[in-house]
């Protein structure tokens, strides 16, 4: 038997979250099956997927764009096709409509933003999925014919595997004629944002702002310290309450999880809706004049004192270190 | 162009600094926090508010949950809702996803438009809303970020960015719509709305008995506990070199 994991891409290359889905699914059967939806080249592709564990690789040709009715019917296809014993998906926006949609289609449960699945060899797998946006964890049984799940973006650390799998690419053209003209009438046409730059989900380095910043005027120098460290801005919820910045710059529960190697929280008190958001973080810097914020406690590092003062200070560090 | 619109909210506790459980580990405790609806869903009922203010039609809310829900349905009700219907969730056990949509779906057949949150803020299940367009048979788009009549009124604009980029989709009427915090600025309550809303009929309907399917809850807990102590790199400007130090050992420095 074998499990199916959805596999996403930005530039031809693998995204973080489906290397990190890729990592629970492999545990999951004997092989593991990536499915792909692209008209386009895929060799690099392969290549990463089999050091993730991926033993055969699906390509669905011919589905322009996304259109994730028209995604989940092909999966709901090729699941029956290959005999799979799970659909597995990252637990982005993308992975989880799809999955949802598979799930409606096929009547089975479906579990979101799972970071662990305990198999079984027989009876119903355990899975322990985020609630409250990973602020609780539940443990469930899932029992159904197909698994279907998505995994949680800032959990599960991505792991190639001990050994790089063979990997046999297939184009799966049979699949996407199961998809009907009522599955494609939803679909995204796309266009940039003109925003630019690395997306927040995405950032190596995120500088952090909070009420502390007091003013939309006052994000120069955060924004000046994020490009210097090849980073971008993120926001608490205040900020964008009060207007200073857009919801699209927000960190938390309700805005966007980031999974940074370090993020540099300036002025943000830290509600339990805001860790939501930063927990994957692999480190976390603090700034804040009031050294028993949450943040600051559950910072790795904490600096006590005002970020108007700290953070033009550090800008200046860094520039004469770099002459 | 007139639009019915019914908008699916959830009575969830408010969560504040610390979660703590039911003995039992199979809820939040509430003694000492309130109930809210989660942000996605305050603005689902401002985007409905908005709309019917624009073009005509009303504003329908709807919670499957215990009677104390009326008190979310009260506080649509005041914000510009004109309808409110609970569904009476039997013995407080959770619905899961897969029930919560059919009873949604018994409901939901009338309206040109069911808004609903992205997802609920306590169980994340995001598919309740996709569920529940499959069972009516209609379009739905999830996690939108701005929502426009499209097509003389025949269809609605609904987009949303994703990883950068800017996704729109055309969904004919009727359809279903998850909307994420961010879509608007909910307003708040006014005076008058919050004393007709205290008088206001809210509708009460049995759950429909003996949908099943979902994945079944063992228990919750929390995550790993934080990790150990920050370390304090100094204070104000003074801390600077320190904080140098600690971003060249992250390789992060310019």
């Amino acid at each position: 038997m074998t499990a199916l994991c959805l596999v996403e891409t930005e530039d031809g290359a693998l995204t973080d979250a489906s290397a990190r889905a890729l990592t629970l699914a492999r545990d999951l059967d004997d092989s593991l099956g990536a499915i792909v939806f692209t008209d386009g080249i895929v060799s690099s592709l392969a290549a990463e997927l089999a050091q993730y564990g991926a033993t055969s690789l699906y390509v669905v040709p011919g589905i322009d764009g996304y259109a994730p009715q028209a995604w989940a019917r092909a999966l709901a296809e090729l699941s029956q096709h290959v005999g799979a014993s799970a659909v597995v998906a990252a637990g982005t926006e993308h992975g989880n409509e799809v999955l949802a949609h598979l799930g409606a289609i096929t009547g089975l449960p479906m579990a979101a933003n799972c970071v662990a699945v305990k198999p079984a060899s027989d009876g119903p797998l355990t899975v322990t999925r985020q609630r409250w946006a990973g602020l609780l964890l539940e443990d469930a049984e899932l029992d159904a014919p197909v698994a279907l799940l998505t995994v949680a973006t800032d959990a599960v650390a991505p792991v190639p595997a001990a050994a790089p799998a063979e990997l046999q690419a297939t184009e799966a053209t049979q699949v996407s004629q199961a998809v009907s003209a009522a599955d494609l009438v939803v679909r995204a046409h796309e266009s940039a944002t003109g925003g630019g730059g690395q997306s927040l989900s995405s950032a190596r380095v995120v500088v952090g702002g909070g009420r502390g910043v007091g003013s939309a005027e006052a994000f120069a120098p955060l924004e000046e310290l994020a490009s210097l460290l090849g980073g971008v801005v993120g926001v608490s919820r205040v900020v964008t309450s009060e207007g200073w910045r857009p919801h699209t710059m927000q960190v938390g529960q309700t805005g966007t999880k980031i999974t940074p190697d370090l993020y540099l929280a300036c002025g943000i008190s830290g509600a339990i809706q805001h860790f939501a958001g930063c927990a994957g973080a692999k480190h976390i810097i603090a700034i804040n004049t009031d050294p028993s914020a949450p943040m600051m406690t559950r910072a790795d590092y904490a600096v006590v004192g005002d970020l108007h003062e700290v953070v033009p200070a550090l800008i200046e560090a860094l520039r004469t270190r770099g002459t | 162009m007139l639009v019915d619109i019914l908008v699916c909210v959830k009575r969830v506790p408010t969560v504040g600094g610390v979660i703590t459980l039911t003995a039992d580990r199979r809820a939040i405790d509430t003694k000492a926090s309130g109930f809210t609806i989660s942000p996605h869903e305050e603005c689902a009922v401002e985007e409905a508010v908005r709309l019917v203010e624009r073009f005509g039609g009303s504003v329908t809310v709807v919670s499957l949950g215990p009677v104390a829900a009326e008190e979310q349905l009260r506080a649509c009700l005041a914000l510009g809702a004109n309808a409110a219907v609970l569904i009476e969730e039997s013995d407080g056990l959770e619905v899961g996803p897969i029930a919560t949509a059919a009873a949604l779906a018994a409901v939901a057949s009338p309206f040109d438009l069911v808004l609903l949150g992205n997802e609920a803020s306590d169980t994340g299940d995001y598919q309740v809303g996709i569920r529940l367009a499959h069972l009516l048979g209609r379009p739905v788009a999830t996690g939108i970020k701005s929502l426009s009549p499209a097509s003389d009124g025949s269809a609605l604009s609904a987009s949303r960015t994703y990883r950068g980029v800017l996704e729109t989709f055309t969904l004919p009427l009727p359809c279903v719509v998850t909307v994420k915090e961010g879509i608007n600025l909910p307003r708040y309550p006014s005076l008058p709305g919050r004393l007709r809303a205290k008088r206001a009929p809210v509708t009460r309907l049995p759950v429909m008995p003996g949908v099943t399917g979902d994945f079944q809850m063992i228990g919750l807990r929390m995550p790993d506990a934080p990790k150990k102590q920050a370390t304090v790199l100094g204070h104000g400007a003074a801390a600077v070199p320190a904080l140098v130090a600690v971003l060249e050992e992250l390789g992060v420095t310019p």
